[in-house]
């Protein structure tokens, strides 16, 4: 058995191809980990950030700058009592959430963090993804039409119908990209994620900045889309409370509520590793082929450790601004400890990049490496996520019918456009 | 175990590949199959009998992929329990389903369902008891890793070549966009 376990240590492909259970195992409680966790800073920085733009302040009284927020809001949400409506379909009620969770956490087997930090490869990656996250639209559905309410049902078919038009623009967006990966001298595209990936690297371009503007039109229609499939501002007609009250979850409590919160967050971040992964090179650090001596190799991977740097300097910068009073000691304490928490994982990384800085295949390299692709997989994401957030404090909410309009008679056209073009330019290029 | 399954077996390990798809994968999934598709039929309420039907083919999707077709289990996944499926819940939450529910069954044709029923049953025992001479007495090789590549080709030819289904394909495609545009016309009143 240990060595079983030591075995996968040297290899270079994820655990699903090499048919290592246990590390696939890991991956996957890592993975999950560390998505709650991303939603629970999601939820502060979005509450943060809200207030900020409405020049407010935001949750500032459970622990300091309300950093402890979502845990309290989280401890709430478990002991509240959870209602199960009687004239609702207590089955599928109880049901309802867990498929959105199950699909929303099914995708992240695929997700490329690296060439090698993923659960498993799929010769159908991105197939696998779009069909997955497309039955997480069921969750919705059947949640609405259980609760037996109207502004459920109507929340409901509200979404249903917006998720289903605009998934077939992103589908057709999602296709030139493919289209792309195919522009090799075999001329044999990929759908597997990591191959997607790949296959920027070996053109030495991202496929955002492909057959310009042809790369970046499809982006653009997938960055739209992907917010309307999540059901985010300004196209969450489906929960808009001064219509619908909650729009589908208007029956929910507690915990089942919460879980369609996680639901929605963990899709959020599982459609922004799509647009990473087709548009923005995945794992891959700016410019690797420009700027490709070790020396930039070891710059750039600097970069972790500064991030963490920066953000533990903005943290005691905080702890200097607190006000002096003896009423905010403990929480001058607790952010202090906090900054140091940044800190210490600062240095770690530093030391990493340090010790791992030869090219050669000794643990820390390969940690250093993995580090390195998590890092800018995590921070591109990271950007998409502030955007939806951005997003959400800028623009009014469509109505449904210029929704309707817009998802049929604008994106689709012109995404079947980009593709038809797509395809030709390949040919003529190849 | 019979044999030709222990050579695919044996020829997977030895491509680097560890066999997942055991028998007990295959009888779990046919379990859950059968078991939501009588579901499917037994239940008086839509929605749940909607429900088994989408548990039915995301069962019959984990079955493609131990026949090492990924790309036809995405596919399933997409098209029948994503798109199709959310089309009839759509349509199925705006019927009165407690009235329907009570509603008399009001079709009389269990004698021809229950003809057509046995005459599968029929193929299916003819099928099993001529089994070594209808099918290849060895597993196929295993394309996964080319799998969709390989549909495309049947589909759509290679090098100017016209594939083994092109043809095929394309009507099957005409067919659909007449339907498409029949159900554009009986909605829309002036298009």
């Amino acid at each position: 058995m240990p060595n079983f376990i030591t075995s996968y240590l040297g290899s270079t492909v994820t655990p699903g191809e090499a048919g290592n259970q246990f590390w696939a195992l890991i991956y996957v409680l890592i993975i999950f980990a560390g998505v709650s966790v991303a939603v629970i800073a999601m939820n502060w920085i979005e509450r943060k950030a809200l207030a900020h733009f409405q020049v407010r302040l935001g949750p500032m009284r459970v622990g300091p700058h309300g950093l402890l927020q979502p845990f309290a809001d989280a401890l709430k949400l478990m002991l509240k009592e959870d209602i199960i409506p009687a004239e609702a379909d207590q089955f599928v009620f109880w049901v309802a959430p867990l498929i959105g969770l199950l699909t929303a956490f099914t995708v992240y087997t695929v997700i490329p963090f690296g060439p090698s930090q993923a659960v498993s490869d799929m010769n159908i990656g991105i197939l696998f993804m779009l069909g997955v996250s497309s039955l997480g639209v069921l969750g919705i559905v059947v949640a609405g039409w259980a609760s037996n309410s109207h502004y459920p049902l109507i929340g409901a078919l509200r979404s249903s119908a917006q998720m289903v038009s605009y998934e077939v623009a992103m589908g057709l967006a999602v296709v030139s990209a493919i289209l792309m990966t195919s522009l090799n001298e075999k001329g044999i595209g990929t759908l597997s994620m990591i191959g997607i990936v790949q296959a920027q690297q070996q053109q030495g371009i991202w496929f955002i900045f492909k057959f310009f503007p042809l790369g970046l039109i499809a982006f653009a229609i997938f960055a739209i889309a992907m917010i309307a499939e999540t059901n985010r501002a300004p196209f969450d007609l489906a929960e808009a409370e001064s219509e619908l009250t909650a729009g589908y979850h208007t029956e929910y409590s507690g915990l089942r509520w919460s879980l369609f919160m996680l639901a929605e967050y963990a899709a959020m971040i599982a459609v922004s590793s799509i647009a990473v992964t087709l548009w923005l090179g995945g794992w891959m650090r700016p410019f690797p082929n420009l700027l490709h001596a070790s020396a930039w190799d070891f710059i750039f991977s600097l970069f972790p450790g500064l991030t963490f740097l920066g953000l533990a300097a903005i943290t005691f910068v905080g702890v200097a601004r607190m006000p002096a009073d003896s009423f905010f000691k403990i929480q001058r304490i607790g952010l202090a400890v906090f900054a140091a928490l940044l800190g210490f994982i600062a240095l770690l990384l530093l030391v990493i990049a340090i010790a791992g800085r030869s090219a050669d295949t000794s643990l820390a390299a390969r940690f250093r490496e993995g580090i390195d692709y998590v890092y800018w997989f995590v921070l591109k994401v990271a950007v998409f996520m502030y955007l939806f957030i951005w997003y959400r404090a800028t623009w009014p909410r469509y109505r449904f019918d210029q929704l309707m309009k817009i998802g049929w008679k604008v994106m689709l056209p012109i995404s079947l456009g980009v593709l038809v073009v797509t395809a030709v330019v390949g040919v003529i290029v190849s | 175990m019979n044999p030709g399954l222990n050579s695919a077996v044996t020829s997977a390990i030895n491509s680097g590949m560890a066999p997942i798809a055991t028998p007990w994968f295959f009888y779990a999934l046919a379990v859950v199959a059968v078991v939501s598709g009588v579901l499917v039929i037994t239940r008086r309420n839509a929605v749940h009998a909607a429900l088994a039907l989408i548990v039915t083919l995301l069962s019959v999707a984990g079955l493609y992929l131990m026949l090492y077709a990924p790309f036809v289990a995405g596919v399933q996944i997409i098209v029948y329990a994503g798109g199709i499926m959310v089309l009839f819940l759509f349509v199925i939450m705006l019927v009165n389903i407690e009235r329907s529910s009570k509603e008399r069954r009001f079709n009389r044709m269990w004698p021809v369902g229950l003809a057509a029923a046995c005459a599968l049953l029929a193929l299916f025992v003819s099928a099993i008891a001529k089994g070594k001479a209808l099918f290849p007495d060895r597993m196929m090789p295993l394309p996964e890793s080319s799998n969709t590549q390989q549909i495309a080709t049947m589909l759509y030819g290679e090098a100017g070549r016209m594939g083994q289904y092109t043809l095929a394909f394309e009507i099957a495609s005409l067919l659909l966009l007449v339907a498409i545009l029949g159900a554009v016309i009986m909605t829309k009143k002036k298009i």
